[in-house]
């Protein structure tokens, strides 16, 4: 029996492209990033896009956690005076991190007092945070939002791999964590680059059981969203300057971009991953940086000074994680990978 | 269906990783481990040159490399050491004294009896468990059959 007949439904999402991009018709604009780093990060290729390095990655706190937490804080507050607001005159606040139980960003809004949505996406938060915060504002369900995220690698390591002096060996697949946060805020009006799609990803297991190998486990997953980004909206490498995946490391960036080009999208000349692009080669990180700080502080810093300057018009963020736990991992289980895509386009020259 | 992709992907992902350098850490182990056995033997020899007999200088050798570990873990040198040599520094007794040490510094914040005493064993709890299970097995077949 057939109450609703298929012609009589009604499509009310008229702002979803294709399978499952939206478009943002208000295209919220980023008015400011923040980002904070650790030291190590802070000698990278990258270190004078940040904002703050930091010294001493304990940041006079007492435990990692403790510090983890202080960053992501401190980022926000930033992000948010650069905006030229208080925290007061943010509407909500969307973040997350790697702790269990997103203790970093639950820790840090108890400071903020901004209300709070916390997510996990494991190291894709940074644009998982950045897409719902630009949905809301356009939605008209907010004037600001911050969007931001944090990963430590010391609280890192000791979550889901080794006590920090203990001595093991690294494979060269492994990735080092990037210690460090990110911070966006999103606004309704206001000078910056504006966010006009966002593409959601699924979850994609294609059955890789390595921890230690995360960008063969996330690729997948990553070339899922970028090719159905380029189907729902029509675009192509052509439409942009640079597509950056979160932190996919070398192995991970070379499979994406076999797998996309299979599906008949040559990404090569535009495409790069933050998990490359943060560390250099002689800083002993074996396949390239990790953590959601990774595509947050490359995002924040880098890649937002460069789109402010005019010299990226169109960007790709694919903000990748791989959403495996300890428990998981210990239980034999597959890692299954998600990557989210938001979609953001320079105001340089002429609004 | 599913699986075969899975299985597909997988030998895929295989052909792409690079490979560990396999004869620089073979080389890297084997000196290293070669040298913590080399500094084992020299406080055994020390000791028995002070008049120990065989089987109390090995004890005396055994405690003081155990102390050698935990020190250079503290110090943060033995993950430096252990990054290059691998098994080299950790199937010494030294690396069993590193299993303990580095997960008691790493639980310290969350206090004395629940970080450092409850998860000092983390790391080296399965060889102690295996370890001493095996031993007693041994020593009952060593019982029956001598």
């Amino acid at each position: 029996m057939v109450f609703f007949p298929e012609e009589e439904k009604i499509d009310l999402a008229s702002n979803k492209v294709g399978r499952q991009t939206l478009r943002l018709d208000s295209r919220p604009a980023i008015i400011a990033a923040a980002s904070i780093v650790g030291p190590k990060e802070g000698e990278g290729p990258l270190k004078e896009y940040y904002d703050v390095v930091l010294q001493d990655d304990y940041f006079g706190e007492k435990s990692w956690e403790k510090a983890e937490s202080k960053i992501l804080r401190e980022t926000a507050k930033l992000a948010v005076r650069k905006a030229g607001l208080k925290p007061g005159d943010i509407d909500y606040m969307l973040g997350g991190d790697l702790l269990n139980q997103i203790i970093s960003a639950s820790f840090a809004a108890r400071e903020l007092k901004i209300p709070f949505f916390g997510l996990y996406g494991a190291c894709s938060t940074m644009a998982e945070s950045l897409a719902l915060g630009s949905i809301l504002i356009d939605g008209q369900y907010a004037d600001y939002v911050v969007a931001v995220t944090s990963s430590h690698f010391s609280s890192a390591e000791r979550q889901f791999r080794y006590p920090l002096e203990h001595g093991n060996q690294r494979p060269p697949t492994s990735q080092w964590t990037v210690t460090g946060s990110g911070a966006m805020i999103v606004a309704a009006q206001g000078k910056g680059p504006r966010i006009t799609h966002v593409t959601p990803g699924r979850v994609i297991d294609l059955g890789i059981k390595d921890a230690n190998n995360m960008g063969a486990a996330m690729a997948p997953a990553t070339a899922d969203t970028i090719v159905t980004h380029f189907r729902d909206t029509g675009f192509s490498q052509r439409d942009y300057d640079v597509i950056a995946t979160g932190d996919l490391g070398k192995i991970g960036k070379d499979i994406t971009q076999e797998i996309v080009f299979r599906e008949g999208y040559d990404i090569s000349a535009v495409y790069t991953d933050c998990g490359i692009e943060v560390y250099s080669d002689d800083q002993d990180v074996n396949s390239g940086g990790s953590g959601c700080g990774c595509s947050a502080v490359v995002t924040c810093g880098y890649f937002y000074s460069r789109m402010l300057r005019g010299e990226i018009k169109r960007m790709l963020l694919v903000a990748t994680g791989a959403l495996l736990s300890p428990v998981s991992t210990q239980q034999g289980e597959t890692i299954p990978g998600i990557a989210h895509a938001v979609a953001i386009e320079s105001t340089f020259k002429g609004e | 269906m599913d699986n075969q992709m899975k299985q597909r992907y997988s030998d895929y992902v295989k052909q792409k990783q690079p490979k560990p350098a396999l004869i620089k850490n073979l080389l890297w182990a084997f000196v290293v481990g070669g040298l913590i056995c080399d500094v084992g033997q020299m406080i055994v020899n020390t000791a028995a040159s002070f008049g120990y007999d065989r089987e109390e200088a090995f004890a005396v050798g055994a405690v003081m490399m155990i102390f050698l570990g935990a020190l250079l873990t503290g110090l943060g040198i033995y993950d430096q050491i252990g990054k290059r040599a691998g098994a080299g520094s950790i199937v010494p007794i030294t690396g069993f004294a590193n299993s303990i040490v580095s997960p008691a510094m790493e639980y310290k914040r969350e206090g004395y009896v629940l970080g450092v005493a409850a998860k000092m064993f983390v790391l080296a709890g399965p060889v102690l468990v295996y370890g001493i299970a095996a031993s007693v097995i041994i020593g009952f077949l060593y019982g029956i059959f001598s």
